[in-house]
């Protein structure tokens, strides 16, 4: 019996031949990392530990990204406390305000997640490394801890649901309306405790930053991780951000799955998670049908969709044209390298002079931090990846997930559509 | 089978609630600017249920169906329900990072659908961590729940992890 790609991954980091579902492994890690929320508690961890620092200072990844730049004293007690452990330890990737972006979308950028790596972060979208052909999952601080300390963590090893992509994805469909179809269609624990492993030639039509979106979605539908084949798109970009040796490793032709899943990106269509399940998805056809659905509020960034791809989308969009009467457009470059280009191309431009906002890379609205909250009853459209009871704002505000796309048509016509749907 | 460490058992009023119970609403984001269990615990379960907060008493135990703890990885969550002074949690199912995270700080966690769907809000519920039996006091009825192998049981007794490999 074959293994799959995790599987390979996770027999090679444990110094095995061959692992099989279930079976419980030691793997070293390539890669931990910790944000400005989870960092703290799993330093007060590692302090309690009886171990003598970290075990490889530049294998520890800190990007204080949620609160950040600091949104009240608290946080900025939490900053210094991460701040302070980098400089003790002396974290050699450890990004102040300045150098940060939301981590994962930096971490990749910076090259230090490549094909065959084995990551794990004290955040629940570490998954999306998995674009690029690594293992990696999220983990709470004192898992954090012992990885910090030890350089390795126990794992599961998991089986996998199979979807295989084939087609070309029409304009305005993007990787979000692929992962939202997903798991619109498996439900948000139809991968629990799960590989969820994306073959097929249509990943050919997917850019790396739909990639990026569709594995970093993979928690969403309760999966262990998301992962993609390696090919000369995914070369290529880990030759131009990394001079890290990767490996590639590729599924056995006769590898076991739970359930394999076809999907025809042609027949995909711009598609929306409803409050408040990632799984509660309409198509836009659906959304047709409905009565207009007004919103307060847009929201363009998170480690989900805070990418260039993503801003280029949202620009075309908004060329030349004007939020409604009373919207709040909020665009959030993902990292400073993003900005920086969206400047250059002139995309910062655009936003603005259609009536958005633009911000420094932050988490903040997508988990409700800052920078966007909602108030009673308000209505937001959002590229981010959660729209649970109270995410965003107050428990009776309302979160519809969707792409850049979507997000930036809505902020113009001020309900709920598609590019189509504007004149 | 481990042999049970000071008879370590769980036994209160049960707290109800349904699928896929995410982590925002255990503990919200707006808390997250701290972390220390005291102050979480007083935010525990608000945007699902404002009133959990002012009932809950030492010991009690949460009752939940499928996916307990999706969402996000924030241990802040399994830290907040633990200082609330809850003794366990059993669900149909638990979300992978909070199953981990939970086993971690030392929150006893059991999965067992016949005991999600034979227990209501408000039953006197007891919880036996070495043989995995479950007891609705309130209704005579009694479900096999997975027992807790004796390593589980030592992370439980030493309040977490790290404690645990501490004192190994």
């Amino acid at each position: 019996m074959g293994m799959t790609m995790t599987q390979k991954i996770l027999a090679a980091a444990a110094g095995l031949d061959r692992v099989q579902a279930g079976q419980l492994i030691e793997a070293d890690l390539d890669l931990v990392l910790g944000n400005d929320i989870t960092s703290p508690v799993a330093i007060r961890e590692m302090d309690k530990f009886q171990a003598k620092g970290v075990f490889d200072k530049d294998k520890i990844a800190l990007v204080p990204d949620h609160f950040v730049p600091n949104k009240d004293i608290k946080s900025a007690e939490h900053c210094k406390c991460v701040r302070e452990f980098a400089r003790r330890n002396e974290i050699t990737n450890y990004f102040e305000v300045g150098e940060m972006g939301i981590e994962h979308a930096l971490l990749p950028e910076k090259g230090l997640t490549v094909a065959g790596d084995v990551i794990i972060g004290a955040d629940s979208h570490t998954c999306t490394y998995g674009a690029l052909g690594a293992f990696s999952t999220g983990v709470g601080s004192t898992d954090m801890a012992a990885g910090m300390a030890t350089g390795k963590a126990w794992f599961k090893v998991p089986s996998a649901i199979r979807f295989i992509l084939t087609g070309k994805p029409a304009e305005w469909v993007s990787g979000k309306d692929v992962i939202l179809h997903i798991i619109g269609m498996i439900g948000v624990d139809g991968a629990l405790y799960k590989s969820m492993e994306f073959t097929g030639d249509g990943i050919g039509n997917l850019s790396m930053d739909d990639r990026f979106t569709i594995a970093n979605m993979a928690i969403e539908a309760g999966g262990k991780n998301g992962i993609f084949p390696v090919d000369a798109l995914a070369e290529s970009y880990m030759k131009e951000h990394s001079d890290r040796q990767y490996t590639i490793y590729e599924a056995d032709a006769d590898a076991v799955y739970d359930a394999e899943y076809t999907i025809d990106l042609s027949a995909l269509r711009p598609t929306v998670a409803f409050p408040h399940l990632p799984e509660n998805t309409h198509t836009i056809d659906e959304i047709h049908g409905m009565d207009p659905i007004a919103v307060d509020q847009v929201v363009i960034g998170s480690c989900t969709n805070g990418r260039l791809d993503d801003l280029r989308t949202a620009a075309k969009v908004l060329k030349g044209r004007h939020v409604a009467k009373g919207m709040r457009c909020i665009v959030i470059p993902a990292t400073q390298a993003i900005y920086m280009r969206a400047m250059e191309e002139g995309l910062l431009k655009i936003f603005i002079e259609a009536g958005g906002i633009v911000s420094t890379p932050t988490c903040g609205p997508c988990l409700g931090g800052y920078m966007g909250i909602l108030a009673e009853g308000e209505r937001c459209v959002s590229t981010t990846n959660r729209n649970f009871v109270g995410r965003m704002g107050h428990v009776s505000s309302e979160i519809y997930l969707a792409s850049p796309a979507v997000a930036a048509a809505s902020a113009v016509k001020g309900v709920l559509c598609a590019p189509e749907d504007l004149a | 089978m481990g042999q049970g460490i000071n008879d370590m058992n769980a036994k209160g009023t049960v707290f109800k609630y349904g699928d896929n119970v995410d982590t925002d609403v255990i503990i919200p984001a707006r808390y997250l600017n701290t972390s220390v269990p005291a102050e979480l615990a007083v935010h525990c379960m608000e945007d699902i249920d404002a009133d959990f907060i002012k009932k809950v008493k030492k010991g009690d135990i949460i009752v939940a169906e499928k996916n307990f703890g999706c969402g996000s990885s924030r241990e802040h969550a399994p830290i907040a329900i633990k200082a609330a002074g809850v003794s366990c949690v059993i669900a149909e199912t638990f979300a992978r990072i909070f199953y981990r995270n939970a086993i971690n700080i030392g929150l006893p966690i059991i999965e067992c659908p016949e005991a999600a769907g034979g227990i209501e809000a408000g039953d006197e519920v007891e919880v036996d961590f070495d043989s995995g039996v479950i007891t609705n006091v309130t209704r005579g009825t009694r479900f096999q729940g997975q027992a807790f192998p004796e390593f589980m049981q030592k992370i439980i007794a030493s309040e977490g992890l790290i404690n645990y490999i501490n004192n190994k």
